[in-house]
């Protein structure tokens, strides 16, 4: 999970956290955001802001009477408001960064024409006019002017736009790689697009939408945890309220002291709801998206970002994200009788003119172990026997010699057909590479079988760690593949995955994801074709892959503009992280709440109950002093938290019991400790401002 | 602190210990309408008992259904208990001839809320009040019934998290059947028995009056005390047969009866702890809540213990001697018994408190402040510690409900507990009842500390409503702090110099014993229903685990937590400055 | 709720005499027959007449009789229908006051100058404790010595007799019945 960690690190769009441009817009917007009515969507602030509302009117009244100690009141009312604000700019700070996204992302979207083809004659419309079914050419460097699948024509097209990726991607009719996205741009070539969506519903629309934070609902653990906090700021209060006549009973049965102000008594209000939480809560959630964004992954909702955490079971396809792409022969494996460079050499032959990865291996490896030189093909004047769906065999005639390979099953068909003899060792060996999880690759030279070439999937390096990683992360791995049973087992005992869908359809997939999620799991994916579709929109997290299908694309709830299926490790543990850092940052906020009441009860009671003054352990110098100190405290901290809560606290791939020990450790413990020499250090610099 | 106090405490909690696991499966058993060796005598009459009620106990209820069927019994026995009250002058086993006169309508609504709820809070003095019958038919039937309604509560909260994909959470009308018929009313009669040849008495005669060697007169109350003593203690019910409750000899005549009175109390709660883990199928999940609250415990003896063996500075002063020897307990004696001494004292306050019981031994309103602080603040961490039959376990699970949810969160995954994940609905429940609870606590507390009447008045003829104090200073509030909490908890302990039995304190702490019973458990039973609805996620490497010392130390963390921040400032102006004074 | 109606008020009604009749009645019946003494209050009886309850604490004030703890039972103390303690609480001026006068007291009578033991000062929880510490009975040892003219080491064997030691030899603490103590005096040590 290392691989993860670092993942998280380099995003690929990463800004500076404080970015100037973003942090200027941002304080403008912490003045915007103290509108009472945006702010009423968050509870805690919003009763700090009422609070600092309540004590900018009780100041001016004391200003207005002439009172003595307003100069008290007024700085507690600034940093009241200052509260507010800090609130305000972090979560201005963690929309500007989408924001700054979106402003580029918008760029790409300035009018363009399209050219309609109406009757098969080409009309020149603006691209805001298409519907749903239009029919546009594209030739080279024309935008293309809305979403769309290709139904004529293969062209290469630059989505850097999008992806961020300069290099072209081509893009063709049919197949799996028919969508083209609007905005992006044709280089070479032309293709025919059926426009797939109606204007302000593209995906650049969606995106843009989505990095700035306009379609943002509040994710259902978000919205749990405002109620939790909200409910703490409830009993808070009534703590609050209630000390009013518990202080009258105190101050008439000792005949001493007054009844804390309603100034003071507002300061500790705010003081101990969790206003770090309370004000931080927001950030973290639009962070979290946007980090998710910063690995170029466009999660459609916080709430996949968030199921992303929780999922229990990855289904992962074999080739691309566990295996390289391709198998590769690993081995000649003779029959009786022949020697390897027989073999070796009759497999380089066949293999000269194929271009597959495959044929390719087969080449080199002859070459490499062999010492067998790649022969020019135009000097050996030969006929290459291309794959055919019938035969399932390829190779070549020269010079008399008629090589073939193919699949064990069809060159035996061949061997015996030409009358020659299909040694039963070959059968054999075919069989071994193949409980092994190899492909076998038979070879045969005018009706006689020479032996097997050993073809191999290869597993991507580091694959075994990250999977263990999973598990320890309590996170089960399900290769998919379409190989058999025994190939698929093999690989899966390589890769270290779980579990494994041998041969599977898109309609087993379908199943398994069901399947698991009737026992209680998670189910995380990622697919590109249309086939792919169902499973995507029935798992809980479906990353379809940016090269993929529209289908695919509207099935899943995130798309994957790198189309890098290993991504989804690194989405969960985005999604944990995300989760992790609310977790950690409300036990923060609660936990600092001991020191507060160390510092406030003793500076509100010392005159009605003077032995009160031992429990003022940090030995704070005055009672105004205290209460200013703790309230000075309080507001700084959000701002000494918006980073963590921008970047997410550093995920671990731990067990939960570790990880909850480490966190209750560093937030719990650590979030009752650090306010004493906080609140300490502000009231030290309080007294030596002369400020109280 | 002497090392045989520490013994008995010792003593106490192996025996706690040792009964969780045989009475908890036996519990489990009951409640799911298994056969026990008990079926065959009590099985006739538990099918009588719904024949003659005219219930199904197979009919399964939906939470709704299963929470207006506890409220309907609780309204109409509530009922009947105030007209039990009123009309005593005109039923039966009344030889002491008490009337309505002794029971104010502000005072009967108050003790039926009272022993409806639980909370056996008393107003009144018992043995100048209430007649044979009211304390039989009235009084002991209410111990046996509300303690089986919160005995049925928890089992369906558990039922929520046992079940899966299901509606419905039980029937309430055979699980309060069952809990009375199977396990309250057989361990109540062993139990009085017991008491009874210890000395406490169990008769219908009237008051005793003797002449005493130096030729006075003493007139020695009577009356049925064991059998209401026994499911008093077991249900952690806590209302005395006398104002002086287990302090009373003819309560808890011996040390003997006093270590069996505390064992009762928690027997019940301990066990429960064990049916959860087994409900749930997993005993490690019991085990662990069972350690949490031993915590809790533990912590609250060796506090109250050491606080009252210190004694106080007057006795200082005066040159008394609160060393314990062989021969005297030492300490801080006033308001305990001499047969109890300081540790069995501190041992019995502790536990009634860490359970909803509420039955004393000894007198807090006379502890240290740090000694009384201990009791007052068990009710205010809500009684979760083993707590009121069926009540702690709920309460328990409530709080394990939050602090699941702040754990999940820091191991990055929705919040799940024994497989259900905790979700909007869990916890904007949970934080509702700590919410009412706090609010019920602060509110009227405040209220009572300053509300002034006029001396005479209807609501308080005392005057204002801090006349009812017998003690000045932070301890005065000390004790309006106590018995609002003690009656929003349920508890019904009280510091005993507040003179409640006014109509305004009637009222109020009434008002605060329904809203404490009734807004904790209707939340709850919203719970167990969603909970049973919900599918169960299979454990994995990524779930935080519930059943290891991790789980139990963040659990007591969040108990402890959630009330000190909650009443620290109310804390702070009552014992807490008292000690500091 | 209405659906649930009947069966809260048939469920009531069926448990009260199950469980308000039926139950105490049957216990008292039992009581009555395997435990009569217990049962009916452990009257101390002499000469044929109760003079009060093993357990229930009485005022003793003679200086020839031990005496009990003070008692907040009734305005008189030992009011076997008011059981109750003080309820003063630790700070309580008042309290202050009381165990002042009742410390000079007892010092006074038993001519201690020593620490006196707690419970010889406070009051009980019930009002009605019947019984003392062991030290508290030996210190007012010699008082009734001298006024039944006996040896002080008589008495204090008496006491020593009249101590119940813990039971099982742990549980509570070590203590002396007064009025089992004082009728014991009265049989062995007449007045003259």
């Amino acid at each position: 999970m290392q691989q993860v960690a670092d993942a998280l690190k380099r995003g690929k769009r990463a800004r500076p956290l404080f970015d100037p441009p973003i942090v200027r817009r941002a304080l403008i917007d912490s003045f915007a955001k103290l509108n009472p009515r945006t702010l009423a969507k968050n509870p805690v602030m919003f009763v700090v802001e009422v609070g600092a509302a309540l004590t900018t009117v009780l100041l001016f009244q004391s200003i207005a009477a002439h009172r003595p100690g307003w100069g008290f009141d007024f700085q507690i009312t600034l940093w009241l408001w200052f509260t507010v604000l800090f609130a305000n700019f972090a979560e201005a700070m963690a929309e500007g960064r989408g924001k700054a996204q979106a402003d580029s992302l918008r760029k790409a979207k300035t009018e363009t024409f399209a050219k309609k083809l109406v009757n098969g004659k080409i009309e020149i419309v603006p691209a805001s006019s298409l519907r749903k079914g239009d029919i546009c050419l594209c030739e080279p460097n024309d935008l293309i002017p809305g979403d769309g699948e290709v139904i004529d024509g293969i062209a290469s097209v630059d989505e850097s736009v999008i992806t961020g990726e300069s290099a072209p991607v081509i893009r063709e009719s049919g197949g799996d790689r028919s969508a083209v996205t609007g905005g992006t741009k044709v280089l070479s070539d032309w293709i025919k697009i059926q426009i797939t969506s109606n204007p302000g519903e593209t995906f650049l629309d969606r995106m843009i939408a989505l990095v700035e934070g306009a379609q943002r609902q509040k994710t259902p653990n978000e919205i749990a945890l405002n109620i939790m906090i909200a409910g703490l700021t409830l009993i808070f209060l009534l703590a609050c309220v209630t000390l009013a006549p518990f202080a009258q009973y105190a101050v008439v049965s000792a005949g001493a002291g007054k009844v804390p102000g309603l100034v003071v008594l507002v300061a500790l209000l705010v003081c101990l709801i969790p206003t770090t939480i309370g004000g931080l809560l927001s950030a973290i959630g639009i962070a979290g998206m946007d980090r998710v964004m910063q690995h170029n992954v466009l999660a459609m909702s916080g709430k996949a970002v968030e199921a992303a955490g929780d999922v229990n079971t990855l289904l992962l396809d074999k080739t691309g994200t566990i295996t390289l792409g391709n198998r590769q022969a690993v081995a000649f494996l003779p029959a009786e009788g022949v020697t390897a460079e027989e073999l070796a050499d009759a497999a380089q032959f066949s293999s000269l003119a194929d271009e597959t990865p495959e044929g390719r291996s087969i080449v080199v490896l002859a070459k490499e172990k062999y010492g067998l030189r790649g022969r020019e093909i135009s000097a050996l004047e030969a006929e290459f026997i291309p794959f055919s769906a019938q035969t399932r065999m390829s190779g070549v005639n020269m010079h008399g010699r008629a090589i073939r390979k193919g699949a064990t099953e069809s060159i035996k068909r061949y061997v015996l057909q030409s009358g020659g003899v299909f040694s039963q060792a070959v059968s054999e060996i075919s069989d071994r590479i193949s409980r092994d999880g190899g492909t076998p690759l038979a070879v045969a030279e005018n009706g006689r079988a020479l032996g097997v070439i050993h073809l191999k999937d290869v597993v991507k390096g580091g694959m075994r760690q990250r999977f263990d990683q999973m598990r320890t992360m309590g996170i089960r791995t399900v290769m998919i593949t379409g190989d058999n049973p025994l190939t698929a087992a093999a690989i899966a005992r390589e890769a270290g995955v779980d579990d494994f869908l041998a041969q599977a359809t898109p309609r087993d997939k379908l199943d398994l994801i069901r399947r698991e999620q009737a026992s209680g799991r998670l189910v995380a994916m990622t697919g590109d074709g249309t086939n792919d579709a169902p499973a995507l929109a029935q798992a809980d997290v479906g990353v379809a892959m940016n090269t993929g299908t529209m289908a695919a694309k509207e099935a899943g709830n995130m798309v994957d503009l790198d189309s890098n299926p290993t991504k989804l490790i690194e989405v969960v543990a985005i999604g944990k992280q995300l989760l992790i850092t609310r977790g950690a940052l409300t036990t923060f906020s609660i936990a600092n709440d001991v020191a507060k009441y160390f510092a406030i009860i003793p500076a509100m009671f010392t005159i009605t109950y003077p032995p009160l003054a031992k429990l003022n352990i940090m030995r704070l110098h005055s009672p105004e002093s205290a209460i200013l100190a703790a309230v000075i405290f309080n507001a700084l901290i959000i701002i000494a938290l918006v980073p963590l809560a921008l970047r997410g606290v550093k995920y671990r791939p731990l067990s939960a019991g570790a990880l909850l020990r480490r966190n209750l450790l560093v937030y719990g413990l650590g979030g009752i400790i650090a306010p004493f020499p906080g609140i300490w250090v502000v009231d030290r610099v309080l007294g030596i401002l002369h400020l109280a | 602190m002497t090392s045989n106090g520490w013994f008995q405490i010792a003593f106490f909690f192996v025996l706690i210990v040792a009964s969780a696991k045989p009475l908890g499966s036996f519990i489990a058993n009951v409640i799911e309408g298994r056969k026990t060796f008990l079926s065959p005598i009590l099985g006739p009459l538990e099918r009588l008992v719904y024949k003659l009620c005219g219930i199904d106990p197979a009919q399964e209820q939906r939470w709704t259904q299963y929470t207006a069927a506890l409220l309907a019994f609780s309204a109409f026995s509530c009922i009947l208990l105030y007209a039990l009250q009123r009309l005593q002058g005109f039923l039966p086993f009344n030889p002491q001839h008490y009337g309505a006169g002794s029971v104010s309508p502000d005072l009967a609504f108050n003790t039926s809320a009272s022993f409806g709820t639980n909370t056996n809070w008393q107003s009144y003095t018992p043995e100048t009040t209430l007649s044979y019958l009211v304390q039989m038919a009235g009084l002991t039937v209410h111990n046996f019934l509300s303690a089986a309604a919160g005995l049925a509560i928890a089992i369906a909260l558990v039922r929520g998290f046992a079940r899966q994909s299901i509606k419905t959470i039980g029937n309430f009308w055979a699980d309060l059947t069952r809990s009375t018929l199977y396990i309250l009313m057989p361990m109540s009669l062993i139990a009085a028995i017991f008491l009874c040849s210890q000395g406490v008495i169990q008769n219908l005669h009237p008051y005793t009056v003797v002449t005493t060697l130096e030729g006075a007169k003493q007139i020695i109350a009577q009356g049925p005390v064991a059998s209401q003593e026994a499911v008093k203690m077991l249900g952690t019910n806590g209302g005395g047969f006398f104002n002086a409750n287990s302090a009373h000899p003819f309560e808890n005549p011996t040390p003997l009866s006093n270590m069996f009175e505390m064992f009762l109390i928690f027997l019940i709660p301990g066990a429960l702890t064990y049916t959860f883990g087994k409900m749930v199928r997993d005993t490690r999940q019991g085990w662990a809540m069972f350690a949490a609250m031993s915590l809790l415990w533990l912590a609250g003896v060796v506090t109250a213990y050491h606080y009252e063996q210190n004694g106080t500075p007057i006795l200082a002063r005066n040159g008394i001697a609160v060393q314990a020897s062989a021969t005297q307990p030492g300490g801080n004696m006033e308001g305990k018994e001499t047969r109890f001494g300081i540790a069995d004292s501190a041992l019995f306050a502790t536990v009634t408190t860490d359970a909803s019981c509420g039955a004393v031994n000894s007198m807090h309103d006379s502890f240290t402040p740090l000694g009384g602080l201990v009791p007052l603040f068990n009710i205010q961490l809500g009684e979760v510690v083993f707590g009121g039959v069926g009540a702690g376990l709920y309460g328990m699970l409530m709080f394990a409900i939050l602090a699941v949810f702040i754990a999940g969160l820091m191991v990055g995954r929705t919040p799940e507990y024994l497989g259900k994940k905790i979700e909007q609905k869990e916890v904007k429940m949970a934080m509702l009842s700590l919410l009412i609870l706090a609010a019920c606590i602060l509110l009227f507390a405040g209220a009572s500390s300053v509300i002034p009447f006029d001396k005479g008045s209807y609501w308080n003829p005392p005057g204002p409503a801090t006349a009812n104090l017998t003690n000045p200073g932070p301890h005065g509030f000390s004790e309006i702090l106590y018995a609002y909490t003690s009656g929003t908890g349920n508890n019904g302990s009280a510091f005993g110099g507040l003179n409640p039995n006014t109509p305004w304190y009637n009222l109020t702490i009434g008002v605060v014993m329904l809203f404490g019973r009734f807004f904790m458990i209707i939340p709850l039973l919203a719970v167990a229903g969603s909970l049973a609805d919900k599918k169960q996620v299979p454990v994995s490497a990524g779930t935080f685990p519930t059943h290891g010392p991790l789980f139990v130390a963040l659990l007591t963390g969040v108990v402890i937590v959630v009330g000190a921040l909650t009443y620290f400032p109310a804390l702070s102006l009552g014992p807490l400055i008292e000690h500091l004074l | 709720m209405f659906s649930q109606l009947r069966p809260a008020v048939l469920i009531t009604i069926v448990m009260t005499v199950l469980t308000g009749l039926i139950y105490p009645l049957a216990i008292t019946g039992i009581a009555q027959v395997i435990f009569p003494y217990q049962a009916n209050g452990s009257l101390a009886v002499r000469n044929g007449t109760a003079v009060g309850s093993e357990l229930i604490g009485q005022a003793f004030t003679k200086p020839e009789y031990f005496h009990p703890r003070p008692s907040a039972a009734g305005p008189k103390g030992y009011d076997a229908t008011a059981s109750g303690g003080s309820n003063l609480g630790p700070t309580n001026p008042d309290l202050a006051k009381r165990i002042e006068k009742d410390a000079a007291e007892y010092r006074a009578e038993n001519g201690v100058t020593s620490g006196i033991p707690a419970d010889a000062v406070t009051t009980s929880g019930s009002g009605l404790d019947p019984d003392i510490s062991p030290a508290n009975a030996l210190l007012q040892a010699r008082r009734i010595a001298r006024a039944r003219q006996v040896a002080e080491t008589e008495i204090m064997a008496l006491v020593r007799k009249n101590t119940k030691g813990r039971e099982l030899g742990f549980m509570g603490e070590p203590r002396v019945n007064v009025l089992q103590l004082n009728i014991d005096l009265d049989l062995q040590y007449p007045m003259r």
